[in-house]
């Protein structure tokens, strides 16, 4: 529908409207009031020519707009960004010194809204860049370049224990980031903005491929770098308790790391049979990476959170095929059966259930299952039959995993054994269980989905939201040169002094 | 450096290339980078694009790795190939058609809604690298719009044009963009005018080879005018014109004699103040006057000549001194399709003498051509042009790449910097000391 529109204001509060569209309908309002069709039919029209403010109301009709006032210039650097990337929001052309919210705006996958905002003082030139300058408060404080995306968090009304997750990897994440005038908490939906801008974030850069992968029996997603290859590979499992996601192996393609991401709770297999694999899956997933011609067989890595970094521990201590160059465990614990399944392992843990317990909130802690952490070794795996460098990524304030106390009790079997010099913990004070790629929304506490009795459970998974996020951040980037440092390089790693 | 025939780099570990940003506006800088191969190796860093017109255009240079094995785009120097010495940006302005494509090719971007995919790729060796399979590769996008700008087909009261819309309620400045005797609509730079935040109109006022039979008077150009002032996003006193070659022509001739357009500021590219009532009647028809055409050892045709008479005749220039808004005069030093220097001396000089000097910026670019795109698009000093009658030439536009890649980054640079100064500033231009 092609529209042509003209609209006139003046200082009085009279308002004009004139307005034709290609069915020739003519409109006129008088005295603020609209004597249209229909005012579902003008904010119709209104939404098609300004499809960014979806969010606009009727009541968009009547703001007035000041003639004299300057125009708000917003940009955003990188426009189309990664994930990973940082960006630049200046405001330029506001009155000098002047109060500013400038607000972050998602609508996720699923539906769900989500909302961060900073409440800013333009400077003296009437300029302000939320990467240098100070928030004075809103969902984040202080000097924070990224908190409009990790401070994200429900809008008003939204259901509680959300988690923002990006299943479809192949299109980007848009968030607008529009400027107000003043320092607003709430009601951005029913105003309009000084200025808005689009931003999209990829999980991918071009020229990454998505293969789905359900040869021998498996259900994985691989993400192979552009380029001839041959590429170093990375298997990495998730946690627990969430959907699949393929995220983190889009983002390891796009850094130049043939990436596959294994389903090994919910396959297709045990959905069939609802029977668990066993752990010949894990060592055919190994082999599929191992073997497949784009991928340097000698140099494979392991990377996993939670559940998924507790599966590697014990492949990379016990599993005869698997032959690492690395491996980086977020929240790992090796307190769990030597030798057995996958199930064994559940099986493990659902028996200590009553260990579990519910803070004030009515959130289960669950970190109590597995401690405290004995010094039989019977119980836990022997650290000393490690044989390549494995980084420990451990948030202090788990609340759902004994990771700090894993990772000490880890470190102090592998001096014993004499292979600590393979190991490095980076320990992150404040900091909960889910550490993601940097900049996405911490979460607190959410829904989680125990293996195998399916049963739900608002679960706290700790941290607090600054630390946790700057931990997001130092983390990636820590584990990415770990990556690169070990599936690159040749350097071999020496004992320490 | 020997240019000696350089055994490939082997290695078991493979080079990892990086280039950033991988998704970028065609102004935006990128950095590639080259990790991971031995020290001292001897490497190519090449680009392709395939054209939506299907051909193939490449640029490459040659580098040697750090003691670190690491090539850096932006840091090293390149050793030869389609430029050298450090140049970040070279893989993109030094692009040329592959040996044995058609003749005369230009690069533009038709259709703007989609990117231009670059593929990057790093050889072993110097010499008969293409011969040897890429070590490594990526893929980039450059775009011409960024997420949000909004594209509408413009048909209002006879004007044809497309019409780019920033994202945000605005109000937003505006920007007539008018391009040269060639003809068409071409959308490339209105888009990107839109990602920096205007509305920007480009218009389409003649089809290719149709420019004597096309029947416009001026008063098309005000409609065209009125119509982004009357945009309801638009600050209808805060709308410039931009234009380019006969285009440049109209944007004078609109900001110094028309009744009903007042633009806020005017840009010119390859300077052009001549006048007339109407496009048909305008001087620029004696183009096609083969007196005073010269061509090259090549047989292109070099224009420039055939104009300078125009300077002779008051009748047939634009009274420049009428001018009353802020003016930035763009042009290259070699343009061999147009007097430019002579011309934008001839406005500095009526400028003056109406004591609106203070209005006027004159950039003047040595070395570079009459077509000073927005940065990085590849230099053209000779292309197909369809004149009078779809018969085709091939118009010498002067230059050399190396100077004119950098006019175009300089002036590309200045013309936003101008345009934010007066569209969206406030400023007065102040008297000149």
């Amino acid at each position: 529908m092609k529209l042509w529109m003209s609209m006139c204001y003046d200082f009085t509060g009279l308002h004009e409207c004139l307005a034709t569209s290609w069915f020739g309908l003519v409109f006129i309002g008088l005295g603020g009031f609209y004597d249209v069709i229909g005012l579902e039919t003008v904010n119709l029209i209104w939404q098609h020519w300004t499809p960014c403010c979806v969010q606009c109301t009727p009541f968009i009709l009547q703001v007035r707009m000041d003639r004299k006032q300057d125009c708000v210039k917003l940009s955003v650097q990188p426009s189309r960004g990664l994930m990973d990337e940082k960006f630049i929001v200046l405001v330029q052309n506001v009155p000098p010194c002047c109060a500013l919210t400038v607000r972050a705006f998602n609508q996720c996958d699923k539906g769900n809204k989500w909302e961060a905002y900073g409440h800013y003082t333009a400077d003296a030139t009437g300029t302000m860049n939320v990467a240098e300058d100070f928030s004075l408060g809103g969902t984040y404080s202080g000097i924070e370049p990224m908190g409009l995306l990790w401070s994200l968090r429900p809008v008003q009304g939204s259901k509680l224990g959300q988690r923002l997750v990006k299943k479809n990897t192949q299109t980007p994440m848009e968030v607008t980031i529009s400027v107000y005038q003043g320092h607003q908490t709430e009601g951005f939906m029913n105003q309009v903005p000084l200025a808005c801008a689009v931003v999209e974030r990829w999980y991918t850069t071009p020229g990454v491929r998505r293969i789905p992968i359900t040869e021998e029996g498996l259900d994985a997603v691989l993400f192979l770098p552009p380029g001839p290859g041959r590429f170093p590979g990375v298997l990495d499992l998730w946690g627990a308790g969430t959907i699949f996601v393929e995220y983190r192996s889009a983002m390891l393609a796009s850094h130049g790391f043939a990436s596959l991401t294994l389903n090994y709770l919910k396959p297709k297999v045990t959905l069939e049979t609802g029977k668990m694999v066993d752990n010949e899956y894990f060592e055919r997933a190994y082999t599929f990476l191992q073997k497949h011609p784009a991928v340097l067989s000698d140099r494979i890595a392991m990377l996993g959170n939670c559940f998924g970094s507790n599966l590697i521990v014990k492949m990379a201590c016990y599993f005869e095929v698997v032959k690492l160059r690395c491996a980086v465990c977020i929240n790992a614990t090796h307190v769990q059966p030597v030798g057995g399944t996958l199930e064994d392992t559940v099986n493990h843990l659902q028996d200590r259930r009553s260990k579990a317990y519910l803070n004030e909130e009515e959130q289960v802690i669950w970190r109590g299952l597995l401690l405290p952490i004995m010094t039989d070794p019977s119980t836990k795996l022997d650290m000393g039959r490690l044989q390549c460098p494995l980084l420990l990524v451990v948030g202090e304030d788990d609340q759902n995993m004994p990771s700090y106390e894993s990772a000490m009790d880890m470190q102090k079997m592998m001096e014993q054994a004499g292979n600590s010099h393979l190991l490095t913990v980076l320990s992150y004070p404040n900091t909960g269980h889910v550490i993601e790629p940097p900049y996405m929304p911490h979460t607190r506490a959410s829904g989680f989905r125990v293996p195998k009795t399916n049963e739900i459970y608002m679960t706290l998974w700790g941290g607090e939201t600054v630390a946790h996020c700057h931990a997001q951040e130092d983390a990636w980037k820590n584990i990415l040169a770990f990556l690169r440092e070990h599936l690159f390089t040749d350097r071999k790693i020496v004992s320490h002094l | 450096m020997s240019q000696a025939a350089a055994p490939p780099v082997l290695c078991d570990t493979p080079p990892v290339l990086c280039v950033a940003p991988s998704r970028a506006l065609v102004d935006e800088k990128i950095a590639v980078l080259v990790e991971n191969l031995p020290p001292g190796s001897l490497v190519t860093v090449r680009s392709l694009h395939h054209s939506d017109d299907q051909d193939d255009w490449e640029a490459y240079a040659h580098y040697v790795s750090d003691h670190r094995g690491v090539v850096s785009v932006s840091e090293d120097m390149s050793f030869g190939g389609t430029y050298s010495g450090v140049e970040p940006m070279g893989l993109l302005w030094s692009l040329r058609p592959v040996p044995g494509s058609r003749t005369g090719l230009r690069l533009r971007k038709k259709n703007v809604c989609t990117p231009l995919l670059f593929h990057i790729s790093v050889h072993g060796g110097h010499e008969g690298f293409r011969e040897r399979p890429p070590l490594a590769s990526a893929l980039i996008e450059r775009w011409y719009v960024a997420p949000g700008v909004q594209r509408i087909d413009v048909r209002e009261r006879g004007v044809r044009g497309t019409l780019f819309l920033p994202p945000g309620p605005g109000p937003f400045p505006g920007v007539l963009d008018m391009w040269g005797g060639g003809g068409g609509l071409h959308e490339y730079r209105a888009a990107l005018l839109a990602c920096h935040g205007y509305v920007a109109l480009a218009l389409e006022y003649f089809k290719p080879g149709e420019l004597k039979s096309t029947d416009l008077e001026y008063s098309y150009f005000e409609t065209a005018f009125n119509l982004i002032q009357e945009h309801p996003r638009v600050m209808a006193d805060r709308v410039g014109i931009l234009g380019l070659s006969l285009g440049s022509s109209l944007a004078l001739s609109l900001a110094a004699e028309s009744k009903t357009v007042q633009p806020r500021a005017c840009i010119c590219i390859g300077s052009n103040h001549c006048s007339g009532r109407s496009l048909s009647g305008s001087p620029m028809v004696l183009i096609t006057n083969p007196e005073g055409m010269r061509v090259d050892e090549n047989n292109h045709h070099i224009w420039r000549d055939m104009a300078l008479s125009i300077l002779e005749d008051e009748s047939k220039l634009v009274d420049v001194g009428k001018i009353s808004c802020p003016l930035m005069v763009v042009n290259g030093a070699d343009d061999q399709n147009w007097p430019s220097t002579e011309m934008a001396d001839d406005i500095t000089r009526r400028m003056r003498a109406a004591g609106k000097e203070h209005l006027l910026t004159r950039l003047e670019y040595p070395d570079a051509g009459h077509l000073i795109e927005p940065p990085f698009s590849p230099h053209f000093r000779a292309t197909n042009f369809m004149v009078q009658g779809r018969q085709k030439v091939i118009l010498l536009w002067g230059g050399q790449t190396k100077p004119h890649s950098d006019a175009q980054e300089d002036s590309w640079r200045k013309i936003l910097s101008f345009l934010q100064q007066h569209l969206y500033g406030n400023q007065c231009p102040k008297a000149k000391l």
